[in-house]
């Protein structure tokens, strides 16, 4: 470990951002979560069930987008070997295989209403849950050395090679099998939802993305301190 | 180029000194698809349907099981760090031992399947897709398996380690292998499969190997 491992300014400025930011992902989670569960009117043919989507679709967002970070981390940490980007890659990957998870896991609990089944082989499902595979072997090889700096570049290899595998993955798999609903937000002639269904996602995604950023930065200054107490020897066998 | 095949030579000659490592993958293809009749039943039409899958996500998990022989012996050893010393590029070495790798473990399965395919009463129609799909998709099982390979050496449990890593990475070859000998199977035109599963081949010929040598330089760095 290199003597200025420990990224000061960093930890500096995210200790004044994340009063604010939780102060603001408490705000917006209350706003957002009666909006989503209770107030907004039901879907006239999904009934109530429409309200798992306001949590499955942002937790599918952020656990892709939070994939795309991990890399972006790995890339800087395998170029520049700055040890803030191996904090925030190692910080992003739990959070972002929970989110992965939930994405799983309601989509399961709305498909047992909608389409009768809790598990179907769907292109979207299966793809989500191989990325939820790709964040567990990412976090198994980050943990698997006995050196942290071995395990971590070597999981960062690991998540580059997986985000160039993610759009064969999503290819192959869209064309093996597709049932899924097909997307209603990004689309060229504008979401095809209604606006009160769209304000209630929007709320819920807007809420989604300040708690996950308040969860790296958290975390990603847990690992910093980790790093630090293992330099001093603290740590036991590390 | 002279590096490339004494390398290559090697690896090949170790390899066949020790052939019953080559031979245990066969047998453990072997054995292993021989117990989906009795898991399944003895249906013809059962076992025709499924042939496909079977012997391609056997094939997968035996060319995994030997994926330790490209790097762990001469991690050990230390002639991993004389070849990343070597007047070379890293890349060309990775891909020589990689090929040695293909050419001792998949080939014989490559051999085996159609025998095997006989025994899960797939159609003959399928016999030339399934060997032409193998031979086009093993290839880049090896390569994706040496990035993994290379990946783990000195973890802890590095041999488990590596099929949580790979095996979701193997998805979209099997996918279109297995949809090729299907096809094959059943009659239909499979070129698109086999072009796909060729450009997959191309883009880990290029990628992989140079995963592969960086990751082996952090191992030893």
């Amino acid at each position: 470990m290199l003597p200025n491992a420990y990224p000061a300014r960093f930890i500096g400025l995210s200790r004044t951002v994340v009063v604010w930011l939780a102060i603001l992902t408490v705000v917006a989670l209350a706003v957002a979560l009666p909006w989503a569960l209770w107030l907004s009117p039901p879907d006239y043919q999904q009934k109530d069930t429409i309200r798992i989507m306001y949590v499955h679709v942002p937790s599918a967002w952020i656990g892709l987008m939070a994939y795309v970070l991990m890399a972006a981390c790995a890339l800087v940490s395998l170029i520049w070997k700055k040890p803030l980007a191996d904090y925030l890659a190692r910080a992003i990957a739990p959070i972002g295989a929970v989110f992965t998870l939930l994405c799983l896991v309601t989509g399961s609990l709305w498909g047992r209403p909608m389409w009768g089944t809790w598990w179907e082989w769907d292109a979207r499902m299966t793809s989500m849950l191989v990325l939820l595979f790709l964040y567990l072997g990412y976090m198994a090889l980050s943990n698997a050395f006995d050196d942290f700096t071995r395990g971590t570049r070597a999981a960062a290899l690991l998540c580059v090679v997986g985000v160039i595998n993610i759009p064969v993955i999503k290819f192959s798999v869209e064309w093996w099998n597709t049932l899924h609903q097909t997307t209603t937000v990004f689309k060229k002639q504008g979401p095809s939802m209604a606006p009160e269904q769209l304000t209630a996602l929007l709320l819920m995604a807007l809420a989604f993305h300040l708690l996950f950023a308040l969860l790296v930065l958290v975390r990603t200054e847990t690992e910093a301190t980790n790093a630090r107490l293992r330099s001093l020897g603290a740590l036991g066998t590390d | 180029m002279g590096l490339f095949l004494s390398v290559l030579g090697r690896d090949l000659r170790l390899a066949l000194r020790q052939s019953s490592d080559s031979l245990i993958v066969v047998g453990f293809f072997v054995v292993t698809v021989v117990l989906f009749p009795f898991g399944v039943g003895p249906e013809v039409s059962v076992l025709e349907r499924i042939s496909a899958g079977v012997l391609w996500v056997t094939a997968l998990l035996a060319s995994m099981l030997s994926l330790d022989r490209i790097f762990q012996q001469d991690y050990e050893d230390g002639s991993l760090d004389l070849l990343t010393r070597a007047p070379a590029p890293l890349t060309g070495i990775v891909l020589a031992k990689i090929l040695a790798h293909w050419l001792t473990t998949a080939l014989p399965l490559v051999v085996a399947a159609p025998v095997l395919a006989v025994l899960l009463q797939m159609s003959p129609e399928g016999f030339s897709a399934l060997v032409a799909a193998l031979l086009l998709g093993t290839p880049t099982l090896s390569l994706i398996g040496a990035v993994g390979a290379a990946l783990v050496l000195g973890a802890r449990r590095g041999g488990v380690l590596v099929s949580l890593l790979i095996l979701p990475l193997y998805v979209p070859v099997l996918i279109f292998g297995v949809s090729a000998v299907d096809g094959a199977a059943s009659g239909f035109a499979v070129a698109s499969q086999f072009q796909i599963m060729g450009a997959i081949l191309l883009v880990s010929l290029v990628v992989c190997p140079l995963a592969a040598a960086m990751a082996l330089r952090q191992a030893l760095e």
